[in-house]
């Protein structure tokens, strides 16, 4: 299963090279440590959209990034807590820490429409390529009833980012 | 003659019976991203209790302009209705959330 969580993020620009534990099958305190640090990443994206901007639906678009990872990730945090769950830093995170910082240095770099069109389309791939880690790696593997709950409302969440950030890519053209 | 203990409930009876029959209130929950019951009926007057069982903030905002609603996580807000129609509504937030309120006058 972490062979094709690896496919799927490897096939995104944003992630590059992954290197993963292959074949092993992530447990709930790494799965839980992957899907904060994914909606981490997004959270840092938007902050640096929102200071970069001038779209107002790119603006708009980045503060629901804002809003809602920030939701899911408090949620996950106090979920951790309650089951006594300390979550388990992994070669999956690890790898989106580093191409994510690479991809925020490469995004810092630009400027006005520049810019906009190279966020949204990072934001595309980005939720395409978590949504479908979520879908055939994370939530099957989950073995904690509540976490595999709170990754299918995060599934269906980002989804709509998904489709969110196509409108608003194709409204750039 | 009323006996005195039963004052208070006769007057609870009245004073619930002065209370015009159209101002209902009606709940609409929006859980796992999704408005219930899709589609409402109300009358102008009636109150509607957004009760939001969701993580996620949303919004319940008319096509029309007439309202927009925000609901932080887990909160309730009531709105009186004041014009009558049938209203197509969204989550700002969450655009795939949709529903019809209808409004009768």
């Amino acid at each position: 299963m972490f062979v094709r969580l690896s496919a799927a993020i490897a096939a995104v620009s944003l992630l590059g090279s992954a290197a993963f534990a292959q074949g092993a099958k992530p447990t709930d305190p790494q799965i839980a440590h992957i899907a904060y640090t994914a909606g981490a990443i997004d959270i840092a994206a938007a902050k640096l959209a929102l200071t970069k901007t001038g779209n107002k639906d790119i603006k708009a678009f980045a503060e629901d990034m804002v809003r809602d990872h920030e939701a899911v990730n408090k949620q996950a945090l106090a979920l951790v807590k309650k089951l006594n769950v300390t979550p388990e830093d992994n070669d999956t995170s690890k790898t989106l820490s580093k191409n994510a910082a690479d991809k925020l240095a490469e995004l810092g770099k630009l400027k006005g429409a520049e810019f906009d069109k190279a966020y949204v389309a990072n934001e595309v791939a980005y939720h395409k390529a978590v949504d479908s880690a979520l879908e055939t790696t994370l939530i099957p593997n989950a073995s904690n009833a509540e976490l595999k709950s709170l990754l299918q409302t995060g599934l269906k969440i980002f989804q709509g980012h998904e489709q969110h950030a196509e409108h608003v890519a194709a409204g750039l053209k | 003659m009323t006996p005195r203990w039963m004052l208070p409930i006769v007057a609870a009876l009245l004073l619930g019976a002065s209370i015009p029959a159209h101002a209902a209130t009606l709940q609409i929950t929006m859980e796992n991203l999704v408005f219930a019951p899709a589609e409402a009926s109300a009358k102008v007057g009636d109150t509607i209790e957004w009760i939001n069982k969701d993580i996620f903030a949303h919004t319940a905002t008319a096509r029309n302009g007439d309202w927009d609603v925000t609901m932080p996580p887990k909160k309730t807000v009531t709105l009186v209705l004041k014009k009558p129609g049938t209203i197509e509504y969204y989550c700002r937030f969450h655009p795939n959330m949709k529903a019809t309120l209808n409004v009768a006058p």
